[in-house]
């Protein structure tokens, strides 16, 4: 008798195994693909700067302290979006902000950056989206940090916002700072 | 009737119509070859943009740099293995448009054949102990007679 209740009970069992495992698929952003990269050396690179277009910029720039690339352009509205909060950021003056700036037009960009006000440190300007694709980009803004080694620890996809900052990213720097250099 | 004539003509040019690759900037490969291997291969990356389309189909600009990225490479020489790996270590196995075979993904390409086998197994024991039921009736019934 015992058999049958089993045999009888495993169908539903099955089907409530597979009803939790298609509602956590409803709360899964299918639009954030973790990246491989974390953990690993910042791809490398040389491009030119976008305000002194003659100087190069490697990712050794980035080597020696706990950093955050940027990655925008002023065509992605949701980089607009953020430009904001990195100002505010950057004038907090925790970490150096990188950027690079994504398949954009050099005088639109510096025009943007002196009407709006510039968070970076330093800009790779990548004109056609190369070196993005080699840091595994595939949606501005994506946001990398980075430690002192220049190993990439953690990647934001989309804007990032104060409560993203505050929440997330402070206590993430926060560690990383406490790591011998 | 003329237009009806004018409708069907313009069904027939529109089904012997090739499909219309998106429009590159790169020229398609002198060798028929690495034309082949250039478009075998954009057929399993999948867009990250619109993800339920390959690089080949979609129309997103990622999906173009994406391309550029695979012609450059088949040009440079990159076999069809070195490619795939190129693009599985920056962005992960999800941009494989068919997922590989491995540990992680064991209960997706066999579950169903798993959840076949539960079924049938079911089914037999179901079976045999419905006939073996009925066998004892008739032999009870058998008896009695």
């Amino acid at each position: 008798m015992k058999s049958r209740y089993l045999v009888y009970s495993l169908p539903v069992l099955v089907l409530a195994g597979l009803l939790a495992l298609f509602m956590r698929g409803l709360f899964l952003n299918p639009t954030i693909v973790p990246s491989p990269l974390i953990g690993k050396p910042a791809p490398a690179f040389s491009l030119p700067r976008l305000r002194q277009s003659t100087q190069p910029i490697t990712q050794d720039e980035f080597k020696g302290k706990v950093a955050l690339l940027n990655v925008w352009a002023t065509w992605c509205v949701a980089c607009r979006d953020e430009h904001e909060t990195l100002v505010q950021f950057a004038k907090q003056n925790i970490i150096p902000i990188y950027g690079l700036d994504y398949k954009d037009e050099r005088q639109t960009a510096l025009d943007w950056l002196a009407k709006e006000g510039d968070p970076y440190t330093a800009i790779a300007f990548d004109a056609n989206g190369d070196v993005a694709i080699n840091w595994g980009v595939y949606g501005a803004p994506e946001t990398f940090l980075l430690d002192k080694q220049g190993i990439i620890r953690h990647k934001y996809i989309g804007p990032l916002t104060p409560a993203i900052i505050k929440n997330d990213l402070l206590p993430r720097i926060h560690r990383l700072e406490q790591e011998s250099p | 009737m003329k237009w009806l004539s004018a409708l069907c003509c313009g069904l027939m040019l529109m089904a012997l119509s090739p499909a219309v690759p998106a429009i590159d900037s790169e020229p398609p490969f002198q060798d028929p070859a690495m034309q082949a291997r250039y478009e075998h291969l954009i057929h399993e990356f999948r867009c990250l943009v619109c993800q339920d389309e390959t690089i080949a189909d979609s129309n997103a600009d990622l999906a173009a740099d994406f391309r550029r990225q695979v012609h450059q490479q088949v040009a440079a020489g990159k076999t069809d293995a070195d490619i795939r790996a190129y693009m599985v270590n920056r962005y992960g196995d999800f941009i494989l448009y068919k997922p590989p075979v491995q540990t992680s993904t064991w209960l997706l390409w066999f579950g169903p054949f798993l959840f076949l086998t539960i079924a049938v197994g079911m089914v037999v024991v179901v079976i045999r102990r419905r006939s073996s039921m009925l066998r004892d009736s008739a032999d009870s019934d058998g008896e009695s007679i």
